[in-house]
């Protein structure tokens, strides 16, 4: 195991884990936020949804902290061209990530403004939840580069219609997530809209997976000869499906589960149509930057897959035992 | 004004907010970790109180030093790009450990703390205060790691292409100032939260509220406030001797020392002439010397020894070291009568001392901020000490224009987070903890 190629490779697959693991968790804690003005009808059933998000929040965000260490560890040209380039981009997911962390505690703490802080969460998830959609459509259906690795293009560079279509498709996804994580940690009236949303969203989200399945398949034509792809075309309408059962049974949990497999779904799709590029360059292919051309050396490839692969599992591990602390319905007063 | 320069400023101004908060995070994680002991053992609920009221407080104090730290990982991509090309072999993967190591501990655990009382047994309740302590520290750890290879560069070579290759994590890991840097860091914000804790306790004694609880969290407070400024004050002595060997010019720059010479002054207070190359002040003949190591004799490298150009802005560096040991010493003294007080039971009466102890709360923060200063700014030109210059590392597409937008965006973001965070702090512990079960409201 001491061929560098090897360690591309794997680095690719961990980072794919880490912003999937992202995607999943901290998926729902955006579009459980986002949909709160839809879901929740009082405050008592604002405060039992935040509550089921509360505890574990932060944590999930660390998915992304790591996930973006990762990516600066293996592949810091990937690293430095996506976030120098589309700088203002990133200045407003840094905005919109900033104001859904502050504003629950505020909010928590601060009864007299507590209707505004509520506007700024569901604003910063909402805004966070499409803005990553964005970015991840644009380093897979290319930008424009040039032969320094730089970014060629400019803030409206980004916002063409196909990096738009994975930002919808991804909105769709998150906000899927986050209703089926309400279905599963709320009670009676507060569920029965929680599982009228997923349905809503379900249906949704087949119509943006199908556009978004087309769109991918038509730009890149060795998709159809991945084997990959099918798998994820496959996993995401068994996911709606399995959705569309669960959620007609009013089952608790299947809904999460079968949003879950759906959205990774869609996240293997574009991983398999990236692989091994990380930055298209769509001026140029040989302009791309690859897991090849990209990555640190065998050294601190090889340092970092033996943290990550001792140091995730038992991150997991603890990770799930925290959860399991708050599993259950969430309650209104939960907080503190 | 270019952008090289916005984007210093940017840098400057982001990270010295977001370490306000992580130097109150790691002290509280001690207190909580203390009281939460001392509950678990005593089975008194005095302890639950305390740990309670600075439970809160951490979820405020966590939720901004992780929104604000967010903002500092971005911006080796956004604006330091070159320089994370040159050395993502080392600076990556530090980083990357800096997550899955430390910051999902802390992060996870945190919501245990926050909102896990009614849900866990005292126990698992206890393991969580732990591991948010141990995740804490080792966060520091690796961010610290990071900033001290900056420091004093190791574990590396310079490839043809000019890029870092790592050829010893471990060297690079326990480069030679990682370690004192630690401890004189964690110290800080020990020494933050021992005030601070003071400071809450002192005020409640003082107006005659939540009484045991308040005069119990007195004497924690307390005792912390006599014990910390003084371990500080050997990992400060330390850090200083490790600075004027590995960083001789930054060293120079903290004293205002421009010829090498042997039997060194240092200067209690002083003005730094940096186009006279002269400085101004009441010093101490042959004191920089005997500190360095103990004999009056010994020479210390002036800033003459290396060309003007890598100088750092001296007066500036010299102001802030010489504000923050000020503040050390002040915390010393005031630690250590506080220990008085407490030994010969005054301290709950002694109106004056618990009247000005609130009043220095803000006072560590401004240690550690100029402490911060002296470090950075003492390390400029260079982005990494003797490797490579900060104007090398700046993005090359990020325009002027660009950096306007982002610098205004952050001001503005936070200025709001800065109020709303004093005003919350201050309302919850206004609130105060608890009153305890049966003894009535105090």
């Amino acid at each position: 195991m001491d061929n560098i190629q090897n360690f591309q490779v794997l680095w690719f697959v961990l980072i794919f884990v880490l912003l999937l693991g992202y995607a999943l968790l901290d998926g729902f804690d955006l579009g459980l936020a986002a949909l709160l003005p839809f879901l929740g009808k009082n405050q008592e059933e604002k405060n039992t949804l935040i509550a089921s998000i509360g505890p574990v929040w932060d944590g999930n965000e660390v998915w992304l902290i790591t996930g973006g260490g990762a990516l600066f560890a293996a592949f810091p040209h990937a690293y430095a061209t996506a976030f120098s380039g589309f700088y203002l981009a990133m200045m407003l997911v840094l905005l919109a990530l900033i104001f859904r962390a502050v504003s629950m505690e505020f909010r928590a703490n601060d009864p007299v403004r507590a209707g505004l802080w509520e506007k700024t969460l569901v604003a910063g998830s909402a805004l966070a939840a499409l803005l990553f959609g964005v970015a991840l459509g644009n380093v897979v259906y290319g930008v424009p580069l040039d032969g320094r690795m730089e970014y060629a293009g400019s803030f409206f560079t980004l916002l063409r219609p196909v990096p738009l279509l994975f930002g919808i498709t991804g909105m769709a996804a998150v906000l899927m997530q986050g209703a089926c994580w309400a279905v599963m940690k709320s009670e009676g009236a507060l569920q029965e809209r929680s599982f009228r949303a997923a349905l809503i969203l379900m249906w949704v989200n087949a119509a943006a997976a199908l556009i978004y399945f087309v769109v991918l398949a038509n730009v890149f034509d060795r998709l159809l000869a991945n084997a990959l792809f099918y798998v994820a075309v496959l996993l995401t309408f068994a996911g709606l499906a399995i959705l569309l059962v669960s959620v007609r049974r009013r089952n608790d949990a299947v809904p999460f589960c079968a949003s879950s497999a759906s959205f990774a779904g869609l996240f293997l799709a574009a991983g398999a149509a990236q692989f091994p590029n990380l930055i298209t360059a769509s001026n140029d292919p040989a302009l791309s930057l690859t897991i090849y051309n990209s990555s640190t050396g065998l050294y601190t490839l090889q340092i970092m897959a033996v943290i990550a692969l001792v140091g995730m599992p038992i991150v997991m591990g603890y990770t799930l035992f925290v959860y399991r602390l708050f599993k259950g319905k969430a309650k209104a007063d939960d907080h503190y | 004004m270019d952008a090289l320069f916005l984007a210093r400023i940017q840098f400057a101004f982001t990270i010295g907010f977001h370490f306000l908060f992580p130097m109150m995070t790691l002290g509280t994680a001690l207190v909580i970790l203390i009281s939460e002991t001392l509950h678990l053992i005593k089975k008194d609920d005095v302890y639950r109180k305390i740990t309670d009221l600075f439970a809160r407080l951490l979820g405020l104090i966590f939720v901004v030093g992780a929104a604000t730290g967010i903002v500092m990982e971005f911006s080796f991509g956004t604006n330091w790009s070159q320089y994370s090309r040159t050395v993502g072999d080392i600076f990556g993967p530090i980083l990357a450990a800096e997550g899955v190591i430390a910051f999902f501990l802390e992060s996870v655990f945190v919501g245990v703390l926050i909102f896990g009382r009614k849900k866990v047994s005292p126990k698992v309740y206890w393991v969580a205060a732990l591991m948010v302590f141990v995740g804490g520290h080792l966060s520091a750890f690796w961010i610290i790691v990071a900033n001290s290879w900056m420091q004093t560069p190791a574990g590396y070579e310079i490839n043809a292409a000019g890029k870092v290759i790592l050829t010893s994590f471990s060297s690079a890991v326990f480069n030679p100032s990682t370690l004192v840097r630690l401890s004189h860091t964690v110290l800080a914000s020990w020494v933050t939260c021992a005030i601070m804790v003071s400071g809450i306790a002192a005020y409640y004694v003082r107006k005659g509220l939540h009484g045991e609880t308040a005069r119990t969290m007195l004497k924690i407070g307390i005792i912390l406030f006599a014990v910390t400024p003084l371990l500080q004050l050997g990992a400060a002595h330390g850090h200083a001797i490790q600075v004027i060997n590995t960083q001789p010019v930054k060293a120079a720059a903290m004293e205002g020392h421009f010829e090498t010479t042997r039997g060194a002054d240092i200067y209690v207070l002083g003005y730094v002439d940096v186009d006279n190359e002269k400085t101004y002040g009441i010093s101490i003949p042959r004191g920089l010397s005997f500190l360095y190591n103990f004999d009056f004799n010994s020479e210390i490298k002036g800033l003459k020894d290396v060309s003007k150009e890598n100088w750092p802005p001296v007066n500036l560096v010299f102001q802030s070291y010489h504000i923050m040991v000020g503040l050390g010493m002040i915390f010393i003294a005031l630690g250590l009568l506080g220990a008085w007080l407490l030994w010969t039971g005054k301290i709950y009466t002694a109106k004056g001392f618990l009247f000005l102890l609130p009043f220095l709360i803000p006072l560590p923060h401004l240690a550690h901020e100029t402490g911060w200063i002296t470090a950075e700014v003492g390390r400029q030109p260079w982005i990494i000490y003797g490797l490579m210059k900060t104007a090398a590392g700046a993005s090359v597409v990020v325009s002027a224009g660009e950096l306007m937008f982002s610098m205004i965006m952050f001001t503005l973001i936070y200025l709001l987070l800065f109020v709303m965070f004093v005003m919350l702090f201050v309302k919850i512990v206004k609130k105060g903890p608890e009153p305890l079960a049966g003894k009535g409201v105090h």
